[in-house]
């Protein structure tokens, strides 16, 4: 039987046992003393949350795949448990062999989201790993990261060994392989970080300098050894079709965020919205054959016994076989009382008919992400959705049955007008009338138009990479100003609004876009006691603010400030294939509120057409 | 057609709530293709419904479910392909056909249950175990034959003080553990935990002072019929046979 790391007494007294005790079906047990690398792969977060994460089952299954690797399972102890291990010096483990993460090699974690930083931390600590990079010696696992946020990983460049960036499929078999032979070399963890930092992709952030200006803007990034590259390249999967994918994925025996197989259908996205960093981040899209997808979709259901399967990408509508994939689906899996579940997916005749036959429409809802109230402002981010489209869709939606509606949108975006604020409720209310011009007696009750707003925040390698945010209390009054003017609407008792928090808007912020010298800030928010931020709960904005003041760290100067085009800025020695060139001539075009076309009406030269593949290569018309 | 899965329950998968141990045999189905009906409607589920839940924390070698299935499946086969795709701590022991009325429902029928107390060297462990001390053993008979044993029993709403004598069918203090012989179902049900507390607080142990840990044997049903296998039943008390006995082998 397994030995599990954590006593009967505290495995009964804490929330949830079962989030730390492994032995999930299709988890993966090997011999320890068989393999030559110990993996363990973290999700900074808790169980339900971590495991509903693809990326890291496509990593999970690929490593395993390898006979000389075993990747086991992290995720962050819940604060309850976190509490006992601190103070019973528990030291934290890995789910499978329930052995502490000290004793692997490495420990990979992936970034998903800058709220999750002080957990990083927690990680580390709890795992008796020396938070600093630079205190780390031999015994100690490489520390290395990944995913979205590892695209700026400045902020956490000081907690870090080396940073992944691109696609996890590429090359961590050479990282592995040159790990294997340093070893065999007696080489020390200094030989492997230099040699490591010559593998394309790999940022060793130790053998790069830094200094500022008097303005504490950054005048010089820049490698402080011979043969470390200037530029890290993202690497990346040109055929998804032929790379790894979890067949066998981890069954949780509670239920978890994503407690269904996931079928990622494509990655990337031909759209270009301005504001968004996974556009750019992945470009370009590449999509999975649908043959194979069909083939995942049943092996997937049958060794997971999941009950419903969805389909990822960033918007599934643009997925060039969707019709034949999801024709598939429900002609195979529905009957087997199977649910499909299919997000992003943009509202017209094709996705009315297909929800009509995998969902209730009575109870189930349509959402919109106009992200912007008025035309004017999405042209501005260049969000191709209009409002006739939205209309329409609508429409068809209330005559098919159904009569709730979520809409999204942002607030705070660049250029935006007190009009463009109002403009939200006005849209809401426009929907919410065409849904009273069907007849009372064909019409099923009330409409509930259900609105939510964020705030925008600038992303790396966007075209609003050089935008302004604004301050907490600027935020809440743009909210102020749209919850007002949903007062004054017509079929106000029809609608509903629903804003995000600010505080953690304004943390996301500075972390999205800062420098080395952020990492002074975490440290100190994390011994102030800050861990969870994501989970509103938790996260304690007074002891971040104290964090802030405590560092001498001004919030202003990374998120109140326009940057200038020829700024230096901390993520630029990454390539990620888009250029520079085209970011600043879609900002240009934003602040002239010129729309650009998407990839397949006409290629717009954004640079990522270098990889060879993708939508780049699709013969246009 | 109606069947009844016997399975056990031990090591870390006793830290899986009821629930999620429900979600699981769902999973187990789809994953071992046994042929389970689903009840109709937009959203159908499956139709199957566990006899006894079982607390946190505590391991079993007779629980139950029942499920319908479309299709007849094999005994021995049915136990093989669930048994393939289950994960270490669930062990499926037995797939028999049990009559279709509802009055034979696993849920319906359930009457009592056995147990197995042992007391542990520590709460860190259920592994240590360690010998029954003479005190407690002298006291069995007293604690037995009170006129009455009166407990509070937390119920919905509040809490109340009920009498639990008459749902003790039986109770052994041996010296490597105590028996337990309870009611159990949906008429009267008395969970092992009560009466070890009731036990201790009458020997006068503080509470808390012996750490415990609770192992089900099995669950039984009353007032067999002319379905049940005379000779395979394992009678005990008044009448009471597993309900594994209440069901027949299905063959190929
Ligand atoms: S090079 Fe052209 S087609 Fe390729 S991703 Fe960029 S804009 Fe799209």
């Amino acid at each position: 039987m397994r030995k599990l790391a954590l006593n009967d007494e505290i495995l009964l007294k804490i929330e949830k046992p079962a989030r730390y005790i492994g032995g999930e079906v299709n988890s993966v047990m090997k011999d320890p003393e068989k393999v030559d690398i110990r993996f363990a792969m973290c999700f900074p977060d808790v169980y339900e949350i971590g495991m509903s994460h693809l990326g890291i089952q496509i990593l999970y299954d690929m490593f395993n795949q390898w006979e000389d690797v075993w990747c086991e399972r992290v995720y962050s102890p819940w604060i309850d448990l976190d509490k006992i291990m601190r103070k019973e010096k528990i030291p934290l483990f890995a789910l499978e062999s329930q052995d502490p993460v000290k004793e692997f090699d490495f420990l990979g974690i992936t970034l998903q989201y800058e709220m999750c930083y002080t957990n990083v931390l927690q990680v580390l600590d709890l795992a008796g790993i020396p938070l600093e990079a630079k205190g780390r010696s031999g015994e100690d696992p490489l520390v290395i990261g990944g995913g979205p946020c590892a695209y700026n990983p400045e902020p956490l460049a000081e907690f870090f060994d080396l940073f992944y960036i691109g696609d996890g499929e590429t090359v961590y078999r050479q990282l592995l392989d040159l790990y294997k032979e340093n070893k065999s070399n007696s080489g020390t963890r200094q030989d492997y970080l230099r040699k490591a930092s010559e593998i394309e992709g790999i940022y060793v952030p130790s053998l790069y300098d830094v200094t500022y200006n008097a303005d504490g803007t950054l005048a010089s990034f820049s490698p402080s050894v011979p043969h470390v590259p200037k530029t890290v390249k993202k690497q990346m999967v040109l055929s998804l079709t032929d790379t790894y994918y979890p067949k066998r994925p981890v069954v949780p025996f509670i239920k978890v965020t994503q407690d269904r197989v996931v079928l990622e259908i494509q990655r990337g996205c031909i759209r270009g919205c301005r504001f968004c960093q996974a556009g750019m981040l992945y470009r370009p899209t590449r999509e999975r054959d649908v043959e194979k997808l069909k083939e995942y979709a049943s092996q997937m259901l049958k060794n997971t016994g999941h009950e419903e399967i969805s389909l990822s990408s960033l918007s599934s509508s643009d997925y060039s076989r969707l019709k034949e994939l999801v024709d598939f689906l429900i002609e195979e899996f529905k009957g087997k009382g199977i649910n499909i579940s299919l997000p992003s997916l943009r509202i017209d005749a094709f996705s009315l008919d297909v929800m009509e036959h995998v969902q209730d429409v009575r109870k189930s809802s349509l959402t919109f992400a106009p992200e912007a109230g008025s035309q004017r402002m999405r042209n501005v981010i260049n969000k191709g959705l209009t409002e006739e489209e939205i209309l329409t869709g609508a429409g068809q939606a209330f005559e098919g049955g159904w009569n709730k509606v979520k809409l999204y949108f942002m607030l705070g975006l660049p250029t935006e007008t007190q009009e463009d604020m109002r403009a939200i409720p006005e849209l809401a209310d426009k929907i919410a009338r065409r849904y009273y011009e069907i007849p009372k007696e064909e019409r099923s009750g009330k409409c509930q138009i259900t609105t939510s707003t964020s705030f925008f925040i600038p992303k790396p390698f966007t075209p609003f990479q050089w935008a302004r945010m604004y301050s907490n209390e600027e935020y809440i009054a743009r909210a102020a100003i749209v919850k007002h003017a949903f007062n004054d609407q017509l079929n106000r008792k029809s609608l509903k609004y629903n804003w995000h928090d600010a505080e953690i808007t304004v943390l996301e912020g500075v972390f999205a876009r800062g420098d080395r010298r952020c990492s002074k800030v975490l440290l100190e928010a994390y011994r102030l006691g800050c861990i969870y931020d994501a989970w509103t709960k938790v996260f304690d904005y007074g002891k971040w603010l104290k964090a802030f003041e405590n560092t001498g760290t001004s919030m202003a100067f990374y998120n109140e400030r326009e940057r200038k085009i020829d700024e230096l800025l901390p993520w630029d020695f990454i390539d990620i294939g888009v250029t520079k060139e085209f970011l600043v001539r879609e900002w240009e075009r934003a602040m002239k509120g010129e729309v650009t076309k998407n990839c397949r009406e006409q290629c717009s030269g954004c640079g990522a057409a270098r990889f060879g593949g993708g939508v780049c290569n699709e013969s246009k018309n | 057609m109606k069947a009844r899965i016997k399975f056990r329950k031990y090591g870390s998968l006793r830290f899986i709530g009821h629930l999620d141990v429900m979600r699981y045999f769902q999973k187990v189905m789809r994953r071992s293709e046994i042929p389970i009906a689903f009840t109709g409607g937009y959203s159908p589920h499956m139709i199957m419904s566990f006899a006894q839940p079982l607390g946190v924390g505590v391991t079993s070698d007779g629980e139950y479910l029942d499920i319908q299935l479309t299709a007849p499946v094999a005994s021995e086969r049915a136990v093989a392909k669930m048994n393939a795709v289950m994960a270490e701590g669930i062990e499926v022991l037995s797939f028999v056909q049990i009559p279709e009325e509802k009055k034979y429902s696993g849920m319906t029928i359930t009457a009592a249950a056995d147990y197995r107390v042992t007391l542990l060297e520590s709460a860190r462990s259920a592994e240590q175990t360690r010998r029954i001390p003479g005190i407690l053993k002298a006291q069995a008979e007293h604690f037995l034959g009170q006129e009455e044993i009166k407990v509070w029993k937390a119920t919905k709403r509040s809490e109340m003080e009920v009498d639990i004598k008459p749902m003790i069918y039986d109770m052994q203090v041996g010296d490597a553990d105590i028996r337990l012989f309870l009611a159990a179902g949906s008429e009267h049900n008395l969970k092992p935990d009560l009466v070890m507390e009731a036990f201790l607080d009458f020997c006068g142990e503080e509470k808390g002072a012996y750490p415990l840990h609770f192992h089900r044997i099995d669950v039984y049903a009353k007032n067999p019929d002319a379905w049940a296998d005379e000779k395979a039943a394992h009678v005990r008390g008044a009448g009471l046979v597993t309900l594994e006995s209440l069901g027949k082998k299905i063959g190929e």
